[in-house]
């Protein structure tokens, strides 16, 4: 069963490959240089204990992003 | 080609072969770089700053390097890439393009990099590499490698990237004196030319656009044929760099490459993402080639810590219990040394004071100088603890859990997580919290950060708090363990935290409107920190407290001395004169030595009746001429100028004194209160000079005989102190950091405006309730 999902909607331990980076070109490339590019494996570890920021695994290191980042990275579930 | 400042210097001028031979050490943030530079240079580096900036620029000599070939090693700021999104990443970037006149060509590059985390690390390594300087890569940490169940290959590392590598563990000198030998070997044989060479495997189109753009780059800057290809591929995917510094290139080149961008934007190549993605498919290719899995992946121990430590309900638990605990043994752990510090000072000033017999220079020296110098000192203790813990926490990897665990409570203020960490920062001291901002992307967030950083309750007003609430609070304790003293002392910790937060939210509402600039923060794995980098942190950022002791302060404090010691008033000076002759013959005819008079009372075995008596007319006296000498002074009449101003809050001019001498720096209010009140006591060491500042102020009266330090003036004065911005120094870092006089004058304002206004509510609110 394949589905695409925002990354924020993964439950914490589960891994995705990433389909498309909706968030605009211009404030991307940092996030891009770190790693999380389309066709990547990630991990959601955990979301933080007030909900927000998120804490992902890519690439064996570990990577803090907010739900509104992961809201426009889509992901497809294996 | 432009001439400006930064502009590219020319390529290809090897080192001077008298000068030393210089070793730029670059890599990500959290990869050792920092331990691997301490143990290479031992304890003396020079820190400092880029011109113009004031981003840290640490050098050290190689230790073990011939003298006839002395090594320098340049530490860069930790960066993650060559397309700089901060200040530090920046420099960085300018150091390895050599666009920094002040910093010479490198003869060698290290780049170090984390074996635990490689494919990351080797895209900024392989970006180095690319730059054509002689290169060697530290593979840092194997040691977290192989315990993670991975076994890097350094030999065939050294193949795929074309450059030596050298395995080591950092923090426990591992492998660092392969690193030592071969940068004296490579020093004494010279750099070593190579050349230039790509990773990339780009889409056709791109890497035509780049093959055309780099041929043009070689027209433009003769000479800098090693950089071209690295430099073509970095300004057609950055569209930041040129925005930025569009003076680096002529303009044919910009036109090149708005064209060459539209070109592959019409083939359907994401110019941005290209050329990252051919070098994430390039590190993952050699990551592979090179790896071996001993174990397959598990759980980390780190990864298990981080289970606990940012857990939904034990991470908030911890995180408050730990900022608990730093309070808590700031204040404990650092009385002994304060005490000690305190009796050291005292001894030195009645020691001088004996020694020169009564007089102005001698009142100079030990009024002014050393007590004054002495009552800043003596915080030291707390500003070492202080800084401790903020190294443990960024050296351990805890910081940054700190900022995932508290960025949802920044973001609800428009901040970001990372303004945790220079907000904390500024606990210890608005000046490393404000130069910490440059971790920030957003100038936007930078900004806000600076503006509000200084409304942390920083160290230099804890000597004002611990002054006031011992003089104004009482000290009740229930239970034994929570006293009221601590409690307003938390109270003003918070109020500061607090009004930060509200200032925050209203300037992003106001003066910096738009979407939030998004998170990007590493998490890096827990670290054993390394006892002597955490102590060389620490010590290095004290080290900046005690010069401020040495210069600006002892300087402020001499010039408070004079102002509050002069002008002389003869009439004044005359009618006490005669009144203390008429004291020394009374007690010459009772027959008690004149060198008894200043002595308190009753502490002498033999005191009679008279002695007493004398004596309490003795020091009765010396307060009033005290008082009369001050009232006179400059100072006071600077105090009694704002007088309007202040009675609204219910201070006095005295207190007035105390708050002008402080907008130089807040902790001299404390000196200051001591100069103040110390003025007319005599020369021996009496009771007064010895008793503590709080005991004096406890004692303190107003003219209509009411306690001078209520309860009330002590909270007013303490809300006024977390609000105001008193340091000369902070104004011109903030000068320096945002490169104008326009925010740190409005900062300014907008603090000390808010300071009166709080300050008048709480004490008028407070008279209201009948508290006055």
């Amino acid at each position: 069963m394949e589905s695409v999902t925002p990354l924020s909607t993964l439950q914490a331990g589960s891994q995705a490959v990433i389909v498309s980076i909706q968030i605009p070109p211009e404030s991307r490339g940092r996030l891009l240089e770190m790693g999380v590019l389309t066709g990547t494996r990630i991990e959601l570890v955990r979301r933080a204990p007030l909900g927000d920021p998120l804490e992902i695994k890519v690439r064996g290191y570990n990577l803090s992003l907010r739900k509104h980042e992961a809201d426009l990275i889509l992901v497809r579930r294996d | 080609m432009s001439t400006s400042h930064g502009s590219p210097h020319p390529i290809g001028v090897s080192p001077s072969p008298d000068g030393p031979f210089w070793v730029v050490l670059t890599g990500n943030p959290n990869c050792g770089k920092t331990t691997l530079f301490n143990s290479l240079t031992g304890l003396r580096a020079r820190v400092g700053n880029y011109a113009g900036v004031t981003v840290e620029r640490k050098e050290g000599s190689l230790l073990g390097a011939s003298v006839s070939r002395p090594i320098t090693i340049l530490d860069l700021p930790g960066t993650y890439s060559l397309s700089p999104q901060s200040l530090d990443e920046q420099i960085a970037r300018d150091v390895l393009f050599q666009r920094l006149p002040e910093v010479p060509a490198p003869g060698l590059v290290v780049v170090v990099i984390d074996a635990s985390n490689l494919q990351r690390n080797l895209y900024y390594a392989t970006q180095v590499i690319e730059l054509g300087h002689p290169t060697v890569i530290a593979l840092n940490m194997v040691d977290v490698a192989s315990q993670n169940g991975v076994e890097v290959d350094a030999a065939a590392l050294a193949t795929a990237l074309g450059v030596p590598v050298v395995p080591m563990v950092a923090s426990r000198g591992q492998g660092v004196e392969n690193l030592r030998k071969l940068l004296i070997t490579r020093a004494q044989q010279g750099p070593e030319p190579r050349e230039p060479r790509s990773f990339l495997e780009l889409p056709s189109e791109f890497g035509a656009a780049a093959e055309r753009l780099e041929a043009q780059l070689e027209g433009s800057f003769p000479g800098r044929r090693r950089f071209s290809v690295a430099e073509a591929v970095l300004i057609l995917s950055d569209d930041k760099v040129l925005q930025a510094r569009p003076d680096l290139y002529p303009a044919a080149i910009l036109s090149a490459v708005a064209l060459a961008r539209s070109r592959l934007e019409k083939a359907g190549v994401d110019w941005r993402s290209a050329a990252i993605e051919a070098r994430y498919a390039r590190a993952a290719a050699i990551q592979t080639a090179v790896t071996r899995e001993l174990s397959p992946p598990g759980e980390t121990l780190s990864d298990r810590l981080d289970g606990i430590l940012t857990h939904r309900v034990w991470g908030l638990f911890i995180f408050v219990g730990l900022m608990a605990v730093m309070f808590e043994s700031i204040f404990s752990f650092a009385q002994f040394p304060m005490d000690l510090i305190k009796d050291g000072f005292d001894w030195i000033a009645s020691m001088v004071g004996e020694a020169l017999g009564p007089g102005d220079l001698s009142s100079l020296l030990t009024r002014g100088v050393i007590k004054g110098v002495g009552s800043v000192v003596v915080f030291l203790p707390q500003i070492c603890l202080l800084f401790l813990f903020i190294s443990l926490l960024e050296d351990t990897g805890y910081m940054a859990r700190a900022a995932f665990l508290m960025d949802r409570l920044m973001s609800r203020v428009g901040l970001h997580g990372k303004s945790f960490i220079p907000m904390l920062s500024s606990f210890a001291c608005a000046i490393p919290g404000i130069m910490a901002t440059r971790t920030i992307e957003s100038p936007k967030d930078r900004l806000v950060t600076i503006l509000v950083a200084p409304l942390m309750s920083c160290s230099a007003r804890l000597p004002v708090y611990t002054v006031l609430i011992s003089a104004c609070i009482p000290n009740l304790r229930w239970l034994g363990i929570i006293g009221l003293p601590g409690i307003t002392l938390l109270g003003m910790y918070l109020l500061g935290i607090a009004g930060a937060m509200g200032m925050a939210w209203l300037f992003k509402k106001t003066l910096f409107p738009g979407e939030p600039a998004p998170l990007i923060l590493e998490l890096p794995p827990y670290k054993l920190p390394v006892v002597s980098v955490v102590l060389r942190h620490m010590w290095e950022r004290s080290k900046m407290f005690l010069r401020r002791a040495g210069t600006v302060i002892l300087g402020i404090n001499i010039l408070l001395w004079f102002l509050a010691s002069y002008p002389h008033s003869n009439e004044q000076a005359g009618r006490l004169s005669d009144q203390r002759k008429e004291l020394i013959g009374l007690a010459q005819a009772s027959g008690i030595s004149v060198s008894d008079l200043g002595k308190s009372t009753g502490t002498e075995t033999n005191s009679s009746v008279v002695l007493t008596d004398i004596q309490q007319r003795w020091q009765a006296l010396a307060s009033e001429e005290a008082g009369e000498k001050l009232r006179t002074s400059y100072a006071g009449r600077a105090g009694r100028l704002l007088e309007p101003i202040l009675s609204p809050l219910g201070f006095d001019w005295k207190i007035g004194v105390g708050i002008v001498a402080s907008f130089a720096a807040r902790e001299v209010f404390v000196s200051t209160m001591s100069v103040v009140y110390n003025a007319g006591t005599s020369d021996s060491g009496d009771e007064r000079a010895t008793s503590s500042l709080a005991e004096i102020m406890k004692r303190e009266k107003r003219a209509d005989g009411s306690l001078a330090y209520t309860p009330l003036t002590g909270i007013t004065l303490m809300v006024f102190y977390v609000f105001a911005m008193q340091c000369v120094s902070t104004v011109a870092v903030v000068r320096r950091e945002t490169n104008s006089w326009r925010w740190p004058l409005f900062q300014w304002f907008y603090m000390t405006g808010l300071a009166w206004i709080l300050a008048f509510v709480t004490y008028q609110g407070g008279r209201l309730m009948g508290w006055g």
